[in-house]
């Protein structure tokens, strides 16, 4: 099992194959449908983001409310084909990868080849155990999206498998 | 007559839906436990030991099982000698699913089809009625995922397609959702009735406790060779391959027309949650 602290660096990004378990402490971003949708209106615009894209991973998700001492509630991956048609354009501007559940397309695929980012899967349906895996979560755009919106949260071994890496390497495949 | 003061409905969702959102139906953990037994060394292993794990979170801290704590799915079955007093019944369904889901710490799961706002209650509930003999409520409470729910279908075959094409759709619609719907996948199937009801016994079937057959023999033939068939398609937990694809396949029929032969193919994933109470 391998340990991995984000910023994700590039070279990392090379060492890791489609298959390999990993552990992730560090930084990460949630987004799913809404969010991503904002984002790339923003984009169209030409909107500055309130949030830095370069280095970042961002988690297909949408937690539960926490409870009462807790620093989030549970919060699985989601299904992240539904998020195939945005990946490529912020993988280009700098994401550093992803974490979701189930394969992506094959321009996901390129774009993680051509950006060195990796896409890893976290286990569906576990949302006790990766809301336990969060050490702190704050709401840090689009408020109004409720579940839906971004939030940095601060995790410790959290556990994912290399789903598509950056030499096309495929574990659905 | 027996009389039942639908505030009485209203704490039985409430309770059903806080039990539900956070453990998963006892043949649901018992079916992970023996995938988890059966399956080779490998990612898909691992992810199957963290689904054990994960269920046992969710019960020690009271937290939901899985974030996506669904649309609530709530069958109502009426003894015909019940009278409702009190709130309109829709109502105190939706109170009770209103304060589960705040009071449970649950997602709010529901929005608008078109502008996608979010109700910010989880209601409305998807609430199915059954008039029934007797003077007693059956209530079943399953709150449905939308990973899964998005993986489903609906077939309108041609009877001379027959059972093979039957199991030939369940197989196909498990086999084109691949790794997105959180496999190992429980499958509901409704065959036979209308478009509509046919839809409505793939999702009842989804209400049976996993490895229960169907009393018609052929019908739990189906359901047998469809399991076997879907667990060699080697897609296996989450998509990481592996023996176990789906845990249980179970069908529900109703006669249909002389022209048809509709099947549904309801998807859940291995988050079986699903509380049955009566009053």
């Amino acid at each position: 099992m391998k340990k991995l602290t984000l910023p994700l660096t590039k070279q990392q990004a090379m060492q890791l194959r489609a298959g390999d378990s990993v552990l992730i402490s560090g930084t990460i971003l949630t987004a799913r449908d809404c969010a991503h949708k904002r984002i790339a209106e923003y984009i169209a615009e030409g909107k500055e983001l309130p949030f830095e894209l370069k280095d970042a991973i961002i988690y297909y998700a949408g937690p539960c409310p926490a409870k009462p001492g807790m620093a989030s509630g549970s919060c699985g991956p989601t299904t992240s084909a539904r998020m195939d048609s945005f990946a490529p354009a912020l993988l280009d501007m700098g994401l550093g990868g992803m974490i979701g559940k189930g394969e992506m397309c094959r321009e996901v695929a390129k774009a993680l080849e051509r950006n060195t980012a990796v896409y890893f899967a976290a286990i569906g349906g576990a949302g006790a155990l990766y809301g336990n895996a969060i050490k702190s979560s704050e709401c840090i755009a689009f408020e109004d999206l409720l579940s839906e919106a971004v939030y940095r949260l601060e995790v410790e071994d959290f556990p994912a498998v290399v789903a598509m890496d950056c030499r096309g390497g495929n574990i659905y495949r | 007559m027996r009389t039942i003061d639908t505030s009485t409905v209203e704490e039985a969702v409430y309770r059903a839906a806080l039990r539900a959102g956070v453990s998963l139906t006892a043949s649901c953990r018992s079916a992970l436990d023996k995938a988890y037994a059966a399956e080779d060394e490998g990612a898909a292993k691992f992810a199957l030991g963290k689904l054990i794990e994960n269920s046992n979170i969710a019960r020690e801290k009271v937290m939901p099982v899985c974030q996506d704590t669904g649309m609530a799915v709530v069958l109502l079955e009426i003894g015909n000698e019940v009278f409702f007093e009190g709130a309109p019944l829709p109502e105190a369904v939706n109170s009770g699913v209103r304060r589960a889901y705040s009071d449970g710490y649950f997602r709010k799961s529901v929005c608008d089809p078109i502008t996608r706002k979010n109700t910010a209650d989880n209601t409305p509930a998807a609430i199915h009625t059954e008039i029934v003999a007797g003077d007693r409520v059956k209530l079943t409470f399953m709150p449905k995922g939308f990973g899964s729910e998005n993986m489903s279908a609906l077939y309108m075959l041609k009877p001379a397609q027959g059972t093979e094409g039957i199991i030939d759709a369940i197989v196909n619609t498990v086999k084109s959702a691949g790794s997105r719907p959180c496999p190992p996948v429980y499958v509901g199937v409704g065959i036979g009735g209308t478009f509509d009801g046919c839809a409505f016994l793939a999702k009842k079937a989804l209400t049976r406790d996993i490895g229960t057959r169907s009393g018609r023999a052929d019908i739990a033939g189906i359901e047998e060779r469809a399991l076997e068939r879907i667990n060699e398609l080697n897609i296996g937990c989450q998509g990481f391959h592996g023996k176990v694809t789906a845990l249980g396949v179970s069908c529900e029929w109703a006669p249909t027309h002389i022209a048809g032969l509709p099947v549904a193919v309801n998807i859940q994933c291995h988050c079986v949650r699903c509380v049955k109470e009566e009053i």
